[in-house]
């Protein structure tokens, strides 16, 4: 397919800005001009639209059919949350307009809309007060780690090192460095969960927080959650939960009561924000009373007539980490979400997020190696290594789920599995779903066994087979400049 | 309405055939550590919550006449741009970490790196950062691993939240800030040229500057290189429809805030933070890179890339820890400059040029008004010094005239009492123009 800009005809135009009703032009001079118009396609809308759908026919999403991507919840997003981030009140609304005298009046609606998500995420995660401003979960990570520097820097506590163990995802490491830390891996033990013994061992006064995922990334409940919050806390170390995996949790364990002191929730995942093909995202940070005043700047309050306003007087906040109030049109779809669902539909979410991900291991573990077999919560995962004797890995395995139709599940994660496959159904496919799944994998672990070759020469629906990542890292190409 | 389709038979069916009981899901989880019922309420239909998101709209301002700029502006979005980017193959996909069913996406984004790439004049662009304040934060960490050196100049006519973000990342970093002043409107040459030295990672300006002036770093990007320091330019792509490129003035690294193109204001997101560079210096990029490739059959296609650079695979010694990025925006910020295309870029720009000129010279003629800046030239915002009533009291009694008049610099600046910040853009009107005029000239 050809790119937009070798479609371009000399000439052709697609849109013109607004009349000029000005009659004398800016006269600006040429040293402040580039010399030649930007090289961008000259088209008609139709020139356009054409490509743009010809490209998103090149894709596959949610809506498109099954996406159980390991740790990405990849559940359905309900389109009246995209209607009303559309309307007038929310969609124009300038960022800047409560920083004006008086602006804040002007923007009630909106401060509603993030005060009350604050104020049920705080009811659903057991915290006691969230900043909304994190725009995606890796920057809840880092705003994260930068309250629990702010915090020992308060007390003066000496610390240098966080804490992650070996199953982590990897922005947990490169967030906690972001802020200035080292990071020291804890292993797994061998039922998955963080090894208890090997974490007495590295823990000392230099720790200052423990970094992890609950259920973690092999959608493991650890059973011994409560004894390492205590740990960390013996040594005045904070213990900080990804929220990655919250979508198993929900209405029925809260990290504020385990114990955990800092929370991100990823509002794209657990609450059924679009992924974007790769953002916008959303990542609040919650934070136990002590951290309250640590929180980033500015920090949404109430009055008593019920009105809200902004604080930017915080001594102790870490400051500013984005430039106003988060993404407010992805917080606003979550909180729609969250209204239409309720405490009941909560409980429901995690339920049947629990069981389809059961239910699909447990129909597929006769037919793929399963390392660690006890219940999960809202995935789990396999690994191909049976396979792979015959020489079809899990990358072949993701291939061929493509030309069954399926999105492939995410592969080679975590690194602790040999030939990872993470599944992770969500709660809202079907039945009929997940068995149409089941019985495609089935047939591809019998073909392994069969024939082989059958499946490393897949995908052989799509527009292009296996691309060249070796040629592409080794000459980049980035970029077609003129 | 939590969206399940199962029914309860159907679940009744799967539990029996999994071998479990309802209680078997979150057995594991210790009867000490399971909450009690939340109390969010119950769930509401579509209408209900139709209903009361609409009441919370019309608690905002939607129909003011706004000159509200600052960094984040009120453009015109074609109905073409919000139909395509709705389409749900593009946003309810993730991270196209298998190709071959996310070309739609892949294809996209290397097509945004080439607009990016061609607006600013510069060789190569990443798939995207959060927003222009992160932006400019990567960019500085960036110009640290380029060079190896920990000092870094901030003029302080860059955006003054952009400049406590960055304040705020780096912290805990060991990193020496010097701030310079601005003199007559613009980055003050002399007193960066003393900062410089050969400890210098990065010299960091911004044009049009937070007043909306405009300037020429080719000097800047020359004393920075002679230093073995880089210089690194945010900017604001509507004004690369006419304006002179950091890519012309020798910027290494180029950033700026991507809303303006095509994105809503949305009180304050999602935007999208744009970032490019020369070559050279690719591999110490931080954020997702979409490449260029062939298939097996020689077919072209396209791949994430140079992903060694990244959290996923370099854990903590990656460029970045960003993983999920603005994908959408960057798709959406492509229609829009496919749809603009050349000559509809530059005709915006001039356009917003045309009407901001008319503005300043409108205001200007209200007595009394004058400017900070006689000597400066300006793209589509300037600024405007108001006799003795503070800018505050106007822009409140301006506001409730429904015309919001533009920006206190107070806010940020300590000896702009009086200081307005206007920002006209292609949506205001000469009628609007004229209005602005004759309701600052009743408020003073």
């Amino acid at each position: 397919m050809k790119l937009i800009f070798e479609k371009s005809v000399p000439g052709r135009r697609a849109y013109r800005p607004a009349d000029n009703d000005i009659d004398a032009p800016a006269r600006i001079p040429k040293n402040f001009l580039r010399d030649r118009p930007a090289d961008l396609p000259e088209l008609s809308e139709l020139d356009v639209v054409r490509h743009f759908t010809e490209l998103s026919n090149r894709n596959f999403g949610v809506d498109t059919g099954f996406y159980p991507l390991g740790s990405c919840t990849m559940k359905y997003n309900p389109k009246v949350t995209e209607r009303i981030s559309h309307y007038p009140g929310f969609v124009h609304l300038h960022p800047l307009l409560p920083q004006l005298p008086g602006g804040e009046m002007l923007v009630q609606g909106a401060l509603a809309v993030l005060h009350d998500t604050d104020m049920m995420l705080r009811e659903i995660c057991g915290m006691a007060a969230f900043t909304m401003q994190p725009l995606a979960g890796a920057h809840g990570e880092l705003t994260g780690s930068m309250i629990i520097a702010a915090y020992h820097a308060d007390k003066g506590n000496d610390k240098t090192t966080i804490l992650i163990p070996d199953s982590s995802h990897g922005t947990n490491p490169a967030s906690a460095a972001t802020a200035g830390y080292d990071v020291q891996t804890v292993p797994s033990d061998d039922t998955g969960v963080m090894d208890i013994d090997a974490l007495a061992e590295v823990m000392n006064d230099k720790v200052a927080a423990v970094m992890l995922t609950c259920p973690n990334t092999l959608g493991l409940f650890n059973p011994r959650i409560k004894e390492i919050c205590k740990m960390a806390h013996d040594v005045d170390a904070l213990v900080y939960y990804d929220g990655a995996n919250l979508n198993a949790l929900l209405g029925r364990c809260r990290p504020g009561d385990i114990g955990f002191d800092l929370v991100h929730v990823n509002l794209h995942k657990t609450f059924a924000t679009p992924h974007g093909g790769g953002g916008p995202g959303a990542g609040p940070v919650g934070v136990c009373e002590k951290l309250i005043p640590f929180l980033p700047t500015s920090v949404i309050a109430d009055k008593p007539d019920g009105s809200y306003w902004l604080d930017y007087d915080r001594p102790k906040s870490i400051g500013y980490i984005a430039p106003f109030y988060g993404n407010f049109a992805v917080i606003l779809k979550a909180y729609i979400y969250t209204l239409m669902l309720g405490t009941d539909g909560l409980e429901r979410v995690s339920e049947n997020a629990v069981l389809n991900a059961n239910y699909v291991k447990e129909k597929l573990k006769a037919h793929f190696d399963l390392p660690f077999g006890q219940t999960c919560k809202h995935e789990f995962v396999l690994s191909a290594s049976r396979q792979a004797k015959n020489g079809v890995r899990a990358l072949d395995i993701a291939k061929a789920l493509i030309d069954r139709g399926f999105h492939p599940p995410t592969v080679y994660f975590p690194l602790i599995v040999h030939e990872a496959m993470m599944i992770e159904p969500t709660e809202t496919e079907s039945k009929e779903t997940l068995d149409t799944f089941i019985a495609a994998m089935i047939e591809i672990a019998e073909l392994a066994q069969s024939n082989p070759e059958e499946l490393t020469g897949c995908p052989r629906t799509t527009p292009v087979g296996r691309l060249d990542e070796t040629l592409a890292a080794r000459k980049p190409d980035l970029a077609s400049l003129e | 309405m939590p969206f399940i389709a199962n029914t309860d038979e159907q679940r009744e069916q799967m539990l029996n055939e999994s071998g479990m009981s309802a209680e078997d899901l979150f057995a594991d989880i210790p009867a000490d550590l399971r909450c009690e019922r939340l109390k969010i309420g119950r769930g509401l239909s579509e209408q209900e919550v139709r209903r009361h998101m609409a009441a919370l709209s019309d608690k905002n301002a939607s129909g003011l006449i706004s000159f509200l700029g600052g960094g984040f502006y009120d453009h015109f979005v074609p109905a073409a741009v919000d139909a395509m980017a709705s389409r749900s193959e593009f946003y309810t996909a993730y991270t196209p970490y298998q190709p071959e069913v996310s070309q739609g996406t892949l294809q996209a984004i290397y097509e945004y790196q080439s607009a990016i790439c061609r607006l600013t004049e510069m060789e190569v662009a990443n798939a995207s950062l959060y927003d222009g304040g992160t932006a400019v934060y990567e960019a500085v960490m960036m110009a640290m691993r380029i060079t190896r050196r920990n000092r870094v100049i901030v003029d302080e006519t860059v955006n003054p939240v952009y400049r406590k973000m960055l304040r705020s990342y780096t912290t805990n970093l060991g990193i020496e800030f010097v701030q310079t002043s601005w003199h007559d409107g613009l980055a003050d040459r002399e007193k960066i040229a003393a900062e410089l030295n050969d400890q210098t990672a990065a010299v960091v300006v911004q044009n049009p500057n937070f007043f909306g002036c405009l300037d020429d770093f080719a000097d800047l990007a020359d004393a920075a290189h002679k230093h073995g320091a880089l210089l690194i330019v945010s900017c604001y792509p509507i004004s690369l429809g006419m304006v002179q490129t950091p890519g012309q003035m020798g910027a290494d690294i180029v950033v700026g805030e991507g809303q303006s193109l095509g994105l809503a204001l949305s009180f304050g997101g999602p935007y999208l933070g744009f970032m490019a560079t020369r070559k050279k210096f690719v591999r110490k990029m931080p954020g997702r890179v979409v490449g260029r490739t062939v298939d097996s059959e020689g077919r072209g296609g396209f791949v994430l890339t140079l992903q060694t650079r990244e959290q996923h695979i370099r854990r903590e010694k990656a460029m970045s820890n960003i993983c999920t990025n603005e994908g959408l925006c960057a798709l959406t910020a492509t229609i829009y400059l496919s749809l603009l295309g050349k000559e509809g870029l530059r005709e915006l720009a001039q356009t917003c040029a045309d009407k901001a000129n008319y503005a300043q010279k409108r205001l200007l003629e209200i007595p009394g008004v004058t400017t900070h800046f006689p000597n400066r030239w300006y793209f589509n915002e300037f600024v405007l010094r108001l006799p003795v009533a503070s800018a505050q009291r106007v822009i409140r009694r301006l506001l409730e005239r429904g015309i919001s008049a533009g920006f206190p610099l107070s806010r940020y600046y300590d000896d702009m009492e009086n200081s307005l910040l206007v920002a006209v853009t292609e949506k205001r009107t000469k009628e609007q123009i004229d209005l602005l005029a004759h309701a600052l000239e009743v408020s003073l």
